[in-house]
């Protein structure tokens, strides 16, 4: 990238999606990656379209901005697989090297790579990952609620305003208004793992109050706590797309799917519901990166990311670990150490007042040693 | 002229707004309505109140309110030994008439198209009988609307009972589309002074009728008849959509024209309950077999059945495109997938 001094009007998204276009065009020109994941322009403003370039000519729809929204991490799996050559269950893997495929990556995306390569999904060498640093990606509601319910038609992306075009006129906004929460307290925008990076890194970012969202909901009482969840999934509809969108679920059966037994109703009951998201919620706990893909892809606007955030939290204060950091550290809810804190299995009477499970109170203080400042 | 005219009756805004919270007197009317996270979806209507028509579509279709989620089919005592164990009871769920307010015509459209399947089906004649649709035809569509390509048009009054036609002078002309909307418009008597709309208002009406038809040249579904089943089956922009799918159901349960169930029987704390609930062709359980074989196991298979429904199948079996162009999809599908490509790409073949 030519200057690291920003100019006056430099278009940042113009500029990597340029790189973007030619790297991932001679990855596969070169026939050293099959296929390559990215986005292109689709038919919305505001949402981009995730697409799968097969030759170079294709790789020159490929596109970058702030509207990039969803974890590409979730087609890596499948894609992959698709590529190889077909067998039946149980048939030995084929010999020799299998196609790769191309992708980029954020900081969480990569931290997401990061926990698909350890939990298996996906294999280190077969994915060509290339690094661009997240500037933090914009929350199109935000946009939307800006706009006042007027029609958006356009949207250009600055440095740091956005021009919205709307069927009433065109508005300026500032852009770090309109970031997504999860990128607001996103301390790691720059991928963690990649082969080649394209833009300025971000670095470490520094951010006062990570979990002040968690913690305004902690604060309530239980029946505030409940009464908040209960509101905010009042809406949900059941159509499973933060499932779906986040690489981490990839049960082959869902819990929601299983009918033998059925752990869960099928319909809009709010029993139902809350478990749905509650489960969900706690698989993702010790692996969620914070992407916050399932709280961009939910069309009723449920923020449901403030679940596993506060999983992720308590994974941080339990066990000081953050996922996706290290291919070489093991995931602590997957991993068994003799001492590892466990205030949850702390027994006592009932009238002993319970210590908080944050805070690690319930430990011995050497199960800390691995929690960083 | 004078027995068309008398379906007709004008009003001012207020005799309109107090028909509407006469109506909301006697039983429930509903709207859109902005709610607190700027998501517009529907709600009861305020007393006093008009619909908010500058809001746009609500993000939930019509359906359900005819098509509801889940809908209780019958509830039995689940006990055993006791003398009532096991008979089915009509659920207690209220069946009173609900009037929507502020319907647009894709919307009330989709009472029309949904009713071909499911003309044999009491639950939904019963619901969609007790269902009164006041819509208010469209003065401009916005970026995702394609209704007159599918065969509607902002204009359409299909599907509704009672329409209501703004007139440039801020005054509303209403029309009793069916019997049952000549029944609720008699409540507008008192409700303001009423005048019978004049010739050149009623030109207006039959000219905004007529506006967007054909707008699609050749209708779609027409033309769709007419296309090789397998070539549409096997045309190659089926693994592009399918790329970027991450088979969700948001489409499938925001669209007003998807209406694929399931039944399942519940029991809890000795009361069972057979529901009918929203299924969605997206979700790899919709085809599952118990024999652990799936039809269509892969998601370019499942992606590929929401069209092929919405513009071959339903189209061989009952004429029209199974779909109003309300582009609730398109404005809600995290990956755009965007249907209006879908149908081009069809015809294209």
């Amino acid at each position: 990238m030519a200057g690291a001094e920003r100019k006056k009007g430099r278009d940042v998204n113009r500029e990597i999606t340029q790189e973007l276009r030619k790297r991932a065009a001679a990855l596969l020109a070169s026939g050293d990656i099959a296929a390559f994941v990215g986005f292109r322009i689709g038919s919305h403003p505001m949402i981009m379209r995730p697409f799968v370039a097969r030759s170079p000519e294709e790789a020159e729809r490929l596109v970058w901005n702030s509207f990039c929204v969803i974890n590409l991490a979730n087609y890596l799996p499948g894609l992959l697989r698709s590529l190889e050559p077909p067998r039946r269950p149980g048939d030995p893997p084929p010999e020799g090297p299998l196609p790769k495929v191309g992708v980029v990556a954020t900081g969480c995306w990569s931290r997401n790579m990061v926990v698909q390569i350890q939990e298996n999904q996906i294999q280190r060498q077969r994915v060509v990952i290339i690094g661009i640093p997240s500037r933090g990606m914009i929350d199109r509601r935000k946009v939307e609620l800006a706009a006042e319910g007027a029609e958006i038609t356009g949207v250009q992306e600055g440095q740091h305003k956005l021009k919205v075009s709307t069927s009433r006129g065109e508005i300026e906004l500032n852009r770090w208004d309109l970031v997504r929460d999860n990128c607001l307290t996103c301390q790691r925008p720059d991928p963690v793992i990649y082969d080649e990076m394209i833009g300025q890194p971000q670095w470490e970012r520094k951010v006062s109050e990570p979990f002040r969202q968690v913690e305004e909901i902690e604060a309530l009482d239980p029946d505030e706590r409940w009464a908040w969840f209960t509101q905010e999934i009042s809406s949900c509809i059941r159509c499973y797309a933060c499932r779906n969108a986040c690489p981490l679920c990839y049960c082959p059966t869902c819990f929601v799917d299983d009918s033998r037994p059925q752990w869960v109703g099928k319909s809009r009951e709010p029993v139902d519901t809350a478990l749905f998201h509650i489960l969900r919620a706690y698989h993702c706990a010790g692996r969620c990166t914070d992407c916050g893909t399932c709280e961009s892809v939910c069309p009723m606007g449920i923020k449901m990311r403030l679940l596993t955030r506060k999983l992720q939290k308590d994974v941080k204060e339990l066990y000081g670990f953050e996922p996706g950091l290290s291919l070489e550290e093991p995931l602590p809810l997957s991993t068994y150490r003799p001492d590892d804190p466990e205030p949850y299995f702390d027994i006592r009477p009932v009238d002993e007042s319970p210590k908080p499970v944050s805070g690690g109170g319930g430990a011995g203080e050497g199960d800390m040693g691995r929690q960083k400042g | 002229m004078n027995s068309q005219s008398s379906r007709y009756t004008k009003v001012d805004e207020g005799a309109l707004r107090t028909w509407l919270s006469r109506l909301g007197g006697q039983t429930r009317v509903f709207a859109p309505k902005s709610g607190p996270k700027g998501i517009v979806d529907w709600a009861e209507l305020d007393d006093g109140g008009l619909p908010d028509l500058d809001l746009g579509l609500p993000l939930n279709s019509i359906k359900v309110f005819y098509f509801p989620q889940p809908e209780i089919l019958f509830t039995f005592n689940a006990r055993p030994g006791q003398p009532d164990s096991f008979r089915l009871r009509e659920p207690e769920e209220a069946g009173g008439e609900i009037v929507l307010a502020g319907v647009r015509p894709c919307d009330a459209r989709s009472i029309t198209l949904n009713s071909l399947p499911y003309a044999e089906d009491p639950y939904f004649q019963a619901r969609t009988d007790r269902l009164y649709v006041i819509g208010f035809p469209c003065m401009e569509g916005c970026s995702t609307c394609f209704c007159s390509w599918v065969g509607g048009g902002p204009g359409s009054t299909d599907g509704m009972d009672v329409a209501v036609w703004q007139m440039p002078g801020g005054h509303f002309v209403i029309e009793a589309v069916t019997e049952k909307g000549g029944k609720l418009m008699e409540g507008l008597h008192g409700a303001g002074p009423v005048a019978e709309p004049s010739e050149e208002e009623l030109l207006h009406i039959e000219q905004w009728r007529k506006k967007g038809l054909g707008q699609a040249g050749e209708d779609p579904s027409l033309s769709m008849r007419h296309k090789d089943l397998m070539a549409c089956y096997q045309a190659p922009f089926w693994q592009q959509v399918a790329d970027c799918c991450i088979n969700c159901g948001t489409c499938t349960f925001l669209c007003p024209t998807c209406y694929c169930f399931d039944i399942q029987d519940e029991k809890a704390r000795g009361i069972g309950r057979r529901i009918r609930y929203w299924d969605s062709c997206m979700f790899p359980l919709f085809t599952q077999h118990a024999s652990g074989h799936n039809p269509r196991g892969e998601k370019i298979k499942r992606v590929r059945n929401r069209f092929m429904h919405k513009f071959k199948y339903f189209v061989d079996r009952f004429g029209p495109l199974s779909c109003v162009g309300c582009g609730r999809c398109i404005r809600q599908c995290p990956v755009n997938i965007d249907v209006r490509e879908v149908l081009r790409d069809l015809l294209a073949l």
